[in-house]
Parts: structure tokens; sequence; C-alpha cells
């Protein structure tokens, strides 16, 4: 018996994670659909590496930093690689719930979807290589660390932290170093007049953005689903159950609120802030998917996409340019999943979600500040004026994404 | 002999081409351009930021006519182009020196 629920828990986590590993293409279809055409090709090419230097740097050092260090602790433990597999007669005494490397093969597209957060914030006119650099600290020491503190076994997981799926260890992780790096970077050329008024700029290719969106909302099964990291008891396959239905009803109350939010407010409605709104729901609900009924589900998702909406034209007003949403997505909305939490789960506080949130933003904000401080120091982290002119497609890769296509320099903000 | 040039929106550009055949135009050039007027082309948002589409796509038509038609034919077109709101374009009326048929070699009167 032990051995069959191991067998399919060990299953379940494999699935879950191919879910969260094909979420990996759903940022890559968003980022390309929400870039101008210049810069496709460039942001493909990010999105494919930084999921290797990810899944790279978490084998050698983060999945060690993150789960092999003692309980309760605060300095992780820096020792290298996997483990031994779990033996048949612990399976069959209970003592294990499922393959040790399936836990590995679930975590470690955790931190590229961390990683993939910070392309889209710093796109259209980082170098590439700037970029890269900054994955490898991101996902090798940075996130593994926080990642420790609460999934790990440690201190915040002690004091009683509950964040379920990450909304504010991997999402606003994630927001939080796009926002440091976008500090550092500056805007894009002309995405701010001179009084400092946002221009809008287009992206190039919106049916490829909305089904980046979609392919991200699959991919959050596996990731709020997988995240209760057993289905093979009663108790478990109905908690399995309850968090695809409420992970799927924040989605939908964030593209609702947006919807009807942008048609009363601009008039018309905006499919990126729809876009937007389903991912803040998304985001809203993966602190606490179990605990809430379904129609508070969709109510968490609701505000996480106003919120949304609202921190960007936020954002644009303190000239933080971030081409696809992503700081206010993941971090605006994973801040106030986390802080929901205590609404519905009796055993979460505000006064820890809130040391949480101050504490993982601080050390992600810090840290990425400082690589990305000595980046540009040392290599640089952004473009020449003329070849964000010219476009990073052409800069980076000496490729079109759309080469067949003539490009009309007459809309807002040029092609 | 007068050139008109009509600078009109595109979706009313087979009113215009169907009234003209009415009033006994025998042919017209059309181009697609793009541009601006007092409007300085219009603004659009995106996700709550304005931005502005400097040159809008019109449609330019071209007819070659004798004098006597000038009248017929500009009442032709804006009767079938106006709509009332901003951006209903412009008509440019000027002389025409002189007009040849290619295949022919006629020219003048006879060539329109």
């Amino acid at each position: 018996m032990n051995e069959i629920k191991y067998a399919l828990d060990t299953f379940y986590f494999l699935m879950s994670g191919a879910l969260v590993m094909w979420m990996a293409a759903g940022f890559a279809m968003l980022e390309a659909g929400l870039v101008r055409a210049k810069n496709t090709t460039e942001i493909l090419a990010k999105n494919i590496a930084l999921f290797a230097v990810a899944c790279f740097m978490y084998l050698l050092f983060g999945y060690a930093i993150m789960y092999g260090s003692e309980a309760g602790g605060f300095i992780p433990d820096f020792s290298f690689l996997l483990g031994a597999e779990h033996n048949e007669a612990a399976v069959a005494e209970g003592k294990a719930n499922h393959s040790l490397y399936s836990d590995f093969f679930f975590q470690v597209v955790f931190v590229a979807t961390a990683m993939s957060i910070v392309s889209g914030a710093v796109a259209e006119r980082m170098k590439l290589t700037a970029f890269l650099f900054f994955a490898v600290v991101l996902t090798g020491f940075i996130y593994p660390v926080e990642g420790y503190w609460k999934w790990g076994g440690g201190w915040l997981h002690q004091l009683g932290f509950n964040d379920f799926a990450g909304s504010a260890i991997v999402h606003m992780a994630g927001a939080t170093a796009a926002l440091a790096g976008v500090i550092l970077l500056g805007p894009r050329k002309g995405k701010y007049d001179k009084k400092g008024n946002a221009k809008g700029i287009p992206g190039a290719n919106l049916p490829m953005a909305t089904l980046g969106t979609f392919i991200l909302w699959l991919g959050w099964f596996g990731f709020n689903g997988g995240s209760q990291l057993l289905l093979s008891d009663v108790t478990n396959a109905n908690a399995v159950s309850k968090i695809f239905v409420n992970t799927n009803a924040a989605a939908t109350g964030g593209v609702l609120a947006v919807f009807i939010y942008t048609k009363l407010v601009y008039k018309k409605v905006d499919l990126t802030f729809i876009l937007n709104g389903a991912l803040a729901g998304l985001v809203a609900i993966t602190a606490e998917p179990l605990t809430p009924s379904p129609l508070v589900a969709t109510f968490i998702g609701a505000i996480g996409g106003i919120a949304a909406s609202l921190s960007v034209v936020m954002l644009d007003k303190l000239q933080l340019d971030d081409p696809v949403g992503a700081i206010s997505v993941h971090g605006v909305a994973g801040v106030l999943g986390v802080m929901l939490v205590p609404l519905t789960n009796p055993d979460a506080s505000f006064g820890i979600q809130a040391l949480g949130i101050v504490v993982i933003f601080a050390w992600v904000f810090i840290t990425s500040f400082a690589v990305w401080l000595g980046l540009k120091r040392f290599i640089g982290i952004r473009v020449t004026e003329e070849e964000e002119y010219i476009g990073l497609d052409k800069v980076d890769c000496g490729l079109e994404a759309y080469p067949e296509f003539t490009l009309s320099v007459s809309a807002g903000g040029k092609s | 002999m007068k050139l008109v040039s009509a600078i009109i929106k595109p979706f009313k550009l087979d009113d215009v081409r169907e009234a003209l055949n009415e009033v006994g135009v025998n042919g017209l050039t059309v181009t697609e351009v793009k541009g601006f007027g007092r409007q300085r082309g219009h603004t659009e948002l995106y996700r709550g930021a304005e931005y502005t589409v400097d040159f809008l796509p019109k449609v330019k038509i071209e007819v070659a006519i004798s004098d006597d038609q000038e009248e017929e034919v500009i009442d032709a077109i804006i009767e079938n182009s106006r709509t009332g709101k901003i951006g209903d374009g412009k008509i440019f009326v000027t002389h025409l020196e002189e007009v040849i048929r290619v295949r022919t070699s006629e020219s003048g009167q006879e060539a329109l």
C-alpha cells in the first residue's frame, strides 16, 4: 500500500512539475507578445537561456541551500548536488512520500518561474549577458536562501509564516529582483516625455501574449495543485481538487474585474491589462489556494487584478518602466495574496505575514540591487541608445523575428 | 481641364467611386496614403498611458476632368465621403495643362 501511495504521489509531483515547467513557455510567449517586434528574438533567447541557467544553478547549489540546511536556521548549508534516493524499506515503512528526484524536479521549475518574472520587466533595453549573469546569482543563491527560510524549514517557517505555493517566495521575490534592476536600468527611450508623462508603447503580438497568459493559467494548476505535495488519500485528493477550483476561480475574478475596470475607466477594453489581471488573480491566490471558498477565491483574484492595474499606472508615475507589468502582477498581487491569507486561514497572523514580506523583500532587494550595481559597474547592464533604437534582435542575435514583415514606423514609440 | 485630388476616409472609397461613375468620370487613380490634419493624428490608450498615432491612413483619389464637370464631381465627392466628423479629408483642384492617352497619342479633351 505504501509503495502504491509513494508511486502515485511521485507521479503527481512529476506531472505537476511538468505543468510548472510549461509556464516557462507561457512567460516566453507573454513577453514576446508585449515587446516591440524588434526585440522579439532577443527576449525569446533570454527566456530559454534563463530557464537553462536556473535549472543548472539550482542543481549545483540552489537545492542544497534550500532543502539541505538545518531546521529553524538563518544561515543555510552550502553542500553540493543531490543526495541518495529513498530505498524500498523506507518506503514500505511509510517514511518517504515521494522520490527525492521528483522533489528536486518540482522545486527546480519553481526557481525558473521566479527568474522568468524578471526578464519581462527589464525587456527591450538590457544587455543579454548582464541579465544572464544576474540569473546565475538569483537562481543559485538569492532565491534558495529565502526559499530555505520558509519551505526548507528555516526560521520564517518556524514563526508560522504562511505562503502556500509562493506568492511572496516566488512571485514577489521575482518582482523585487526586477524592481531593483528597473531602478538601475532606467526606462526605455521614449517611454516618458519631458514632463514625465507616460507614453504607451504597444506590444507587437497580442495573440502571442494571450496564448502566453493561457499557458501560464494552465501551468498554475501544477504550481498551486502540486504544492499540496500529496494526492494519495481522501484528504489530500479533496484538497488538490479544491485548489484547482480556487486557482481557476481567482484567475476568473481577475479577468472579470479588470475587464469591467478598463471599460469603465478607459472607455475601451484594454486586453493587456486583462491578461495582467488573470495573472494577478493567480498570483494573489497562490499564497492560500486551499482555505478560501471558490467565491472568496474569485474575490481575491478580482482584488489582485485591480491592484495590478492601478499599480501599472502608479509605477509609470514614478517612471519605473516595466513593459509587461511583471512588478505589478507578481509583486503587488503577491503582497496582497500573502496579506489576505489570515482572512481565511486561522493559522496565519497578519503580523507574521507582514514580517515575512518585509524580510523577503529586503533580502531580495538588497542582494539584487548589489548584483545589478556590480554588473552595471563592470560590464554595463544597458545597451547603447543606438542599439536600443535598432532593436536587440539585430544587436544581440543578428536575427529578426518577423523578417518578411515590413515594419511600420508610424505607430507610437516606433516599431 | 482640371485635376481633382481628394483625400478621403478609406471606408468611403466605394461610395465615392460609384458616384463618380454616375457623373461620367471615366477613370480614376487611387493611392493609399497616410497623413495628419488639424488634429495632428490622434491618441490611443495602452496600459493606461496615451500614445499618439502621428499619421492616419487615408485614401487619395485623383481624377482628370473637363472644366464643366468640376462642380458635379466635387459635389459627388463631398456628398459621398462626408461623415461630419473630424478627419473627413480635403479636396485639391488644380489646373491641368495637358492630358495624353498613351495608346493613341490623343491629347487634350479627347484623352480624358
